[in-house]
């Protein structure tokens, strides 16, 4: 029997479309990247720094944001750490095995569409590059296009918790200042070791005319923009990606507030003149 | 007659009514007395209303009492309010076959009669209100609240006798009613006899009151409409000054009333339970012997640890920061969200709450030590 999708109409914001897996790649121990197409055909429109509900059928559904870019015809690509029951699950798909897709939700680096002649920072730690991927792949198009410089700034924990290697490298050959640090080293790893703030003072970028977007643990967005605010990078020149539980993605479920926002709706990027306050609240 | 003519309907033209509203198609619900509380049930006749019911309420205290007049709303509000009738506590929204390679996926349909409901107090529609701007005037709309809401009549009977737990005049939704019903009633007992004041707000309810025996309404009945409401205004013990309180408790997270409320609270989410606006629900799977899945939405409260987890744990792990959350939202960061207050004045928080914390004293004392973050707790105690 063909897969089959058959919905009333109108089909609710709450039933996902189905896509099936057509690759997947380990990226470190606990992170997979999933490759996906739509059974109808459809393809989802979506701009860099948004995020999708996926569903582990009979499992539970979790928020996970693109890893892809805006401007690749492949197949819808997400990139998952295994935390917990649904991203296990995830993770734990093969090759032609189907999930459920709503989305795309929430606001964006701003950066589909939007070229500037400025420098861009892109300030990741960990799977925090994943929603930037989409992000940095647009800015590097971009300035082979004459657009501003585009710095991409990484920080992990340990060397294999690096994601996208490969990446970076290409990255970097397309001219793009890519610089990598790790909190421990490991045998093998010769590179810097250092917090990621570690890496900013001397990247090279205009502080004074850039826009930095930094994505990773609460704490090292914290001490990424006080750091950047020292060296006079403007407090609204930077965005954050912030991350609550989210059940709904449509503002229904509650979940995913913060103060003010509701982070399904409102963030998950946020500017960090108003971010700053509410991340520095005590279990807000 | 026209939308906006007013009428007299007496007892036996309500019994009418509710035979017609039925006729139409409609399941007709109102407040019955079940299990010691006036709750939503249904209704197939006057009979069935709290006929000489009334309530007594206070902070973590709920008790009705039968009374020998035949006023038939001569209460407050109980417990279950019409929330769960547009927004149910538990919902299955679709179904999926997940086979070798292929899934079969449908949608669980939701049909359920049209409801009409006869007897909600102006508060609750108050309520109904502020869930529409949540699941109706954002940027995604809930199609099952939407179809349940738009093909409901709802027939609000305005406030005589509010409870000591009332504070509806404070936030502006009762104990009258203006806008947002197909009828608003206001029960009427003087010289004029036993009868109800009957406003028409749309052309549904033109349709319902069709065969209706009933006079126009005069200035007699307006008169003693007036006279009914001032009644509860004035009988109305419990108050809260909303005047630029969202802007006091945003600023206030860090006050010593948050951990002192905190040492009450239970975190059971009673209040999350009670409370006519409160919209959080958990959507999760369920999986059959079969290998079926379904889909479901169920309430959920804010006071549960598991409302705010992350990978790691979860973002509100104390009771204090749990209150917090319940309370700026009701209050302050509702505004923000939905440019409304989530907060309608029922009160039922403060009844139903079995320590008895009451919303409206805990958020003046936030009011009246504004600012304060490093007092000792005994010194602010001994103050309020």
């Amino acid at each position: 029997m063909a897969s089959a999708t058959e919905f009333s109409v109108p089909r609710s914001a709450l039933t996902p479309a189905l896509y099936r897996v057509v690759a997947r790649g380990r990226e470190t121990a606990d992170v997979v990247t999933l490759w996906l197409e739509s059974l109808d055909g459809e393809r989802l429109s979506f701009r860099s720094g948004q995020f999708n509900m996926l569903s582990a059928l009979g499992v539970g559904e979790v928020a996970v944001s693109v890893s892809g870019s805006p401007s690749d015809p492949g197949p819808l690509r997400h990139t998952v750490r295994d935390v917990g029951a649904v991203t296990h699950a995830l993770c734990s798909c093969d090759v032609g095995d189907v999930i459920g897709v709503r989305g795309p939700f929430g606001t964006d680096w701003g950066v589909t569409g939007n070229a500037t002649p400025h420098d861009t920072v892109v300030v990741a730690g960990g799977i925090g590059l994943a929603p930037l991927r989409g992000a940095v792949e647009e800015l590097a198009a971009a300035q082979r296009e004459g657009a501003g410089r585009v710095f991409v700034l990484v920080g992990a924990r340990e060397p294999d918790q690096m994601v996208f290697l490969d990446d970076l490298a290409e990255w970097e050959k397309a001219g793009v200042v890519v610089l990598i640090t790790v909190d421990r080293p490991a045998p093998g790893w010769s590179g810097r070791v250092g917090l990621v703030t570690t890496l900013l003072a001397n990247a090279g970028f205009d502080a004074r005319h850039c826009r930095v977007l930094i994505c990773g643990p609460e704490i090292m967005m914290r001490f990424t923009a006080r750091a950047l605010n020292e060296l006079g990078v403007d407090l609204a020149s930077i965005w954050v990606s912030l991350e609550r539980n989210m059940q709904c993605g449509l503002g229904w479920c509650g979940h995913c507030q913060l103060g003010p926002l509701l982070l399904c709706r409102d963030g998950p990027v946020v500017n960090y003149l108003e971010a700053s306050a509410l991340m520095n609240e005590r279990e807000r | 007659m026209s939308v906006g003519a007013s009428v007299v309907l007496r007892v036996d033209d309500l019994a009418t009514l509710i035979t017609r509203l039925s006729e139409l198609g409609y399941e007709v619900k109102g407040p019955v007395v079940r299990a010691g509380a006036i709750v939503s049930g249904a209704l197939s006749g006057v009979g069935d209303l709290p006929k000489g019911v009334h309530d007594e309420q206070g902070p973590g205290e709920y008790r009705i009492a039968h009374g020998d007049d035949d006023h038939l709303f001569d209460w407050a509000v109980g417990p279950s309010g019409w929330k769960p009738e547009f927004f149910p506590p538990h919902d299955e929204l679709w179904r999926a076959r997940v086979g070798d390679g292929h899934v079969e996926l449908v949608e669980i349909p939701d049909e359920p009669r049209p409801l009409a409901v006869v007897g909600a107090r102006p508060c609750e529609a108050a309520a109904l209100g502020v869930l529409d701007r949540v699941f109706i005037d954002g940027a995604h709309r809930d199609t099952r609240y939407v179809e349940r809401r738009e093909n409901a009549f709802v027939a609000v009977v305005e406030c005589s006798s509010p409870a000591a737990t009332c504070f509806c005049d404070s936030m502006s939704s009762g104990p009258n009613i203006e806008v947002g019903f197909d009828l608003a009633l206001t029960e009427l007992d003087d010289d004029d006899g036993h009868r109800f004041l009957a406003r028409v707000g749309s052309v549904r309810a033109l349709a319902a009151l069709e065969g209706v025996a009933f006079v126009l309404a005069s200035a007699v009945d307006f008169s003693a409409r007036d006279a009914v409401l001032e009644g509860a205004r004035r009988r109305m013990v419990r108050h809260l000054d909303v005047d630029g309180l969202a802007g006091v408790l945003a600023r206030n997270l860090e006050h010593p009333r948050w951990a002192e409320v905190a040492e009450r609270c239970l975190s059971c989410g009673n209040c999350t339970l009670v409370c006519p606006t409160c919209f959080c629900s958990d959507v999760r799977d369920a999986t059959d012997l079969d290998g079926d899945v379904v889909r479901q939405r169920t309430w959920s409260s804010c006071f549960s640890v598991d409302h705010s987890y992350l990978h790691g744990g979860a973002v509100r792990p104390t009771t204090q920061s749990r209150y917090r959350q319940w309370m700026t939202h009701k209050l302050s960061s509702w505004w923000d969200q939905f440019d409304t207050t989530g907060c309608v004045g029922c009160g039922r928080c403060v009844a139903w709450c079995p320590v008895g914390i009451d919303l409206t004293e805990e958020a003046a004392a936030i009011v009246r030590f504004d600012g304060v973050t490093s007092v000792t707790r005994p010194s602010v105690r001994s103050h309020l």
